[in-house]
């Protein structure tokens, strides 16, 4: 079966997840942040790097209807090639005790750099992903999700 | 108890305003030729009738319902139609002060018109138009919509979980509703209704949270006057915010846009010669959204309860504004040609009760449906001294009845009541029955509770609040009007941003300022909080107006707008 | 919490090749965050699933990392390119070490 060929070694993937592991390492400076500190460390996790704009796109409500589930949508534009392909893509709260949400790797046989999922966020702030391409580029964007204790609809 | 004094100056107010004398209504109404047949005097244009209403709030019977003198916009929509009030709202619109329409549509001399020209809306009323103009434009040409909250507002609907509402504009033969109250029921009992009811109940922007599919059918097409008419239903998208989310827990809302705009192109691509959206959205939320959805024909707009004698066009799109409480029903004529709307002719009909005659099948069911509970409605708590009114964006009188009550029975500093915008209003004279309280009470999270909070909490909750009115982005807007507030007298400068607004925090009992981290004895109702504790609200303000007898509330002032 | 539920999948169960498909995954757990205290005051441990994968006949194509920020019962969907019928294999690890798995059979024609 052809597939055996495809079985990954463990080295394969950790390689792949280097630049996780190099953010995970960072969490802790970032716990109990303010909006200026994860700015900071953000600058000092990817402050070498031409942070390009577009490619990435971050879709996330512009009001969260529950602080426990606020959807988050990434999708990068990239055709997903061996040569040419999105290899992570890491999502931050700048408003929540512990910043970092998540941090996705794809890989060419992934099609698409996109994902979903649900955060909570403890009040209203920003969220900022940044993409890492395969040649080195990097993509952020930003968006504010309000927070907001509701009632009084009518 | 009625003031004599009050009813003099009405009464004199009423003849001066009508010219004809204290004649009776009968004799008025001929006055100002208000009969059911200039009503329903309309020159009919293509083949295609849109008929809406919305925001219904379950009023079976006629009311007086007194529109706001307080309705701010704010960014690109400060000034413009609906946010104007009184005699600007009737130059706007070149309305005749004093004239039927006039009273109708806003809140200038509401007392004295409300005499002259009686009481609004009715179902049974509704019931004649309706079956009129079918019966004039043929059944198969007309389309009846209904842009929720139809179900909820009444003590009966909130028995019978809206059951009697929804048999209601059954039998009126609506051809599709969307919603927002009616998710108050929960879940269970929406997908009951939905299950069996004979209309169409849409919402494209309604998912499950799980796995993000729909939880309704988003449109439906239907032919009518030889057209091809797709409706797509918008659901209030603020739902768990503005009302309690446990309630539906597996549900997520928003507007949507883009999943809206490919409804519009889906419909099309169908071959609908007509699109029309039944929106929830409130208006300034559809006036935004219609310039970024391509392609829709008609919105029909609810939720913000405004009335607007003529069309918003934004685009080619026209903006509807249908009212609330049974006031109102739109006429909407569409000439269509070669798959596009060429023409329109809009009235927005007033439904003057003492003008039309019941329909009695309507009347008849009507009465099948209040009756288990007619003992309770017309029990007498007390009386309205002064006129009783909700609307307004930052306070009305009915609701200061409302806090002081809370004040008083539950022994608190400060009370705050939400923003409704519904709840019909009383005129002076009026007896407060307990189905005039249910009618600005009936709700399924009604506990009054009794709590401590800090300056800076109460400050915080009344920013919350003001933002999801006064944000410069109607896409923050959730509609309704501010949280009331009793006992408390602050400043607002709507122009500033959320944490800016409130400002001058006073108690009012000592005089003294709010004092930021001071713990206040507080007393609320219609948390969305699950679990909140306390009395049901109406029991709360039934024992206040028993004691009273007489409800003498005169406008208090204790909000100072500015930023306007 | 131990994994103890069975995750859900909504996986196509036929592609054609090079045709890229959306998979959608639940598993139900707190996802405590460690940031929360109990009634008494006292700060409730972390414990929450920090890694989720998706490989497809053995070779992981997806992965991600969660952190206290992820809702409780995660979703988490994300896409494949189907080259080849065989087996989708995810798996979910959790702080305490223990690990769910679920698998799906796709065809590719």
């Amino acid at each position: 079966m052809r597939s055996n060929e495809l079985v990954p070694s463990r080295r394969d993937m950790l390689k792949l997840t280097g630049v996780a592991a190099f953010a995970a390492a960072l969490a802790p400076h970032l716990a109990l942040a303010t909006e200026e500190t994860v700015a900071a460390e953000l600058k000092k996790l990817f402050g070498g790097k031409k942070m390009g704009t577009g490619k990435l796109k971050l879709d996330v409500p512009q009001i969260a209807e529950n602080g426990n589930v606020v959807p988050l949508n990434v999708d990068v534009t990239s055709p997903m090639t061996a040569k040419d392909y999105v290899k992570a893509v890491h999502v931050f709260a700048d408003g929540n005790p512990w910043p970092q949400v998540v941090t996705y790797n794809f890989t060419p046989e992934s099609g698409r750099a996109a994902a979903s999922i649900r955060m909570r966020l403890q009040k209203t702030q920003n969220v900022i992903a940044v993409a890492e391409m395969s040649n080195g580029d990097f993509y952020s964007a930003k968006s504010q999700v309000k927070v907001t204790i509701g009632g009084c609809g009518g | 108890m009625i003031s004599r004094r009050d009813f003099f100056t009405a009464a004199a107010a009423a003849a001066l305003l009508s010219n004809s004398g204290v004649g009776g209504l009968a004799a008025l109404a001929k006055a100002q030729k208000l009969t059911q047949e200039s009503l329903l005097r309309f020159d009919p244009l293509g083949t295609v009738t849109l008929l809406h209403f919305s925001d219904l709030h379950a009023q079976l019977m006629p009311i007086y319902f007194r529109e706001p003198s307080t309705n701010f916009g704010v960014g690109a929509d400060r000034g413009l139609p609906p946010h104007l009030t009184e005699q600007a709202f009737l130059d706007y619109f070149k309305i005749t002060t004093g004239t039927a329409e006039a009273y109708a549509l806003s809140a200038e001399d509401f007392v004295a018109l409300a005499r002259t020209y009686g009481r609004m809306g009715g179902m049974d009323r509704m019931a004649t138009l309706v079956k009129a103009i079918r019966a004039t434009r043929g059944e198969g040409n007309v389309l009846l919509l209904d842009g929720g909250d139809a179900t909820q507002g009444s003590w009966s609907s909130l028995q019978t979980k809206g059951e009697d509402m929804v048999r209601a504009v059954s039998q009126l033969g609506i051809d599709a509703m969307t919603g927002h109250w009616e998710f108050t029921y929960g879940a269970a009992r929406v997908m009951e209704i939905v299950k069996n009811a004979p209309f169409a109940f849409l919402a494209q922007n309604v998912r499950t949270i799980d796995w993000q599919e729909p939880v309704f059918a988003g449109r439906k097409i239907f032919e009518k006057g030889g057209s091809k008419i797709a409706v797509i239903g918008q659901a209030l998208p603020m739902t768990p915010i503005a009302n309690p989310r446990w309630m539906i827990p597996n549900w997520e809302f928003g507007i949507r846009e883009e999943s809206m705009q490919k409804q519009v192109n889906d419909a099309r691509a169908e071959g609908a010669d007509v699109v029309v959206v039944l929106s929830h959205n409130g208006f300034d939320v559809d006036r935004k959204m219609a310039g970024r959805v391509k392609g829709i024909d008609v919105l029909l707009t609810a939720h913000t309860h405004d009335a607007m004698p003529a069309p918003v066009k934004v685009g080619n799109t026209l903006l509807i504004a249908s009212g609330s409480h049974c006031k109102f029903l739109s006429r909407l004529d569409l000439e269509v040609k070669d798959k596009k709307v060429t023409g329109y002719r809009y009235a927005l009909i007033p439904v003057f009760a003492d003008a039309i005659t019941p329909d009695p099948e309507m009347a008849k069911l009507v009465d099948e449906v209040r009756k288990p509970f007619v003992g309770e409605l017309n029990r007498h708590i007390g009386d309205a001294d002064t006129l009783l009114f909700r609307r307004g964006n930052f306070d009305g009188t009915l609701d200061d009845m409302i806090c002081q009550a809370m004040i008083a029975e539950r022994d608190v500093e400060i009370a705050l009541s939400p923003g409704f915008r519904w709840g019909a209003s009383l005129l002076p004279g009026d007896p407060i029955t307990f189905e005039s309280i249910a009618n600005a009470t009936a709700i399924t999270y009604p506990n009054c509770y009794r709590q401590t909070m800090t300056g800076t909490q109460i400050k915080g909750m009344l920013e919350d609040v003001a933002d999801n009115i006064f944000n410069p982005d109607p896409y923050f807007q959730s509609g309704g009007d501010t949280v009331r507030t009793g006992g408390l007298r602050y400043e607002i400068d709507i122009s500033q941003p959320v944490g800016s607004r409130i400002t001058n925090m006073t108690h009012l009992k000592t005089g003294n300022p709010i004092e930021a981290s001071k713990g206040y004895t507080v007393s609320g109702w219609a948390s969305v909080k699950q679990g909140t504790e306390g009395p049901p609200i109406w029991e709360v303000v039934e024992k206040h107006v028993k004691r009273l007898g007489a409800v003498r509330i005169e406008p208090t002032n204790a909000v100072k707008v500015t930023g306007t | 919490m131990a994994i103890k539920t069975k995750p859900r999948l909504r996986v196509p169960s036929s592609a054609k090749k090079g045709e890229l498909i959306e998979i959608k995954t639940l598993i139900a757990h707190d996802m405590e965050s460690g940031f929360r205290k109990d009634k008494t005051g006292k700060s409730i441990p972390r414990d929450i699933i920090n890694t989720f994968t998706a490989a497809f006949n053995g070779k992981t194509f997806f992965e991600a990392h969660w952190y206290p920020a992820i809702s409780a019962n995660p979703y988490q969907s994300f896409y494949y390119r189907a080259s080849t019928s065989g087996e989708l294999l995810f798996t979910w690890k959790d702080d305490d070490g223990s690990v769910q798995t679920a698998k799906a059979s796709i065809t590719v024609a």
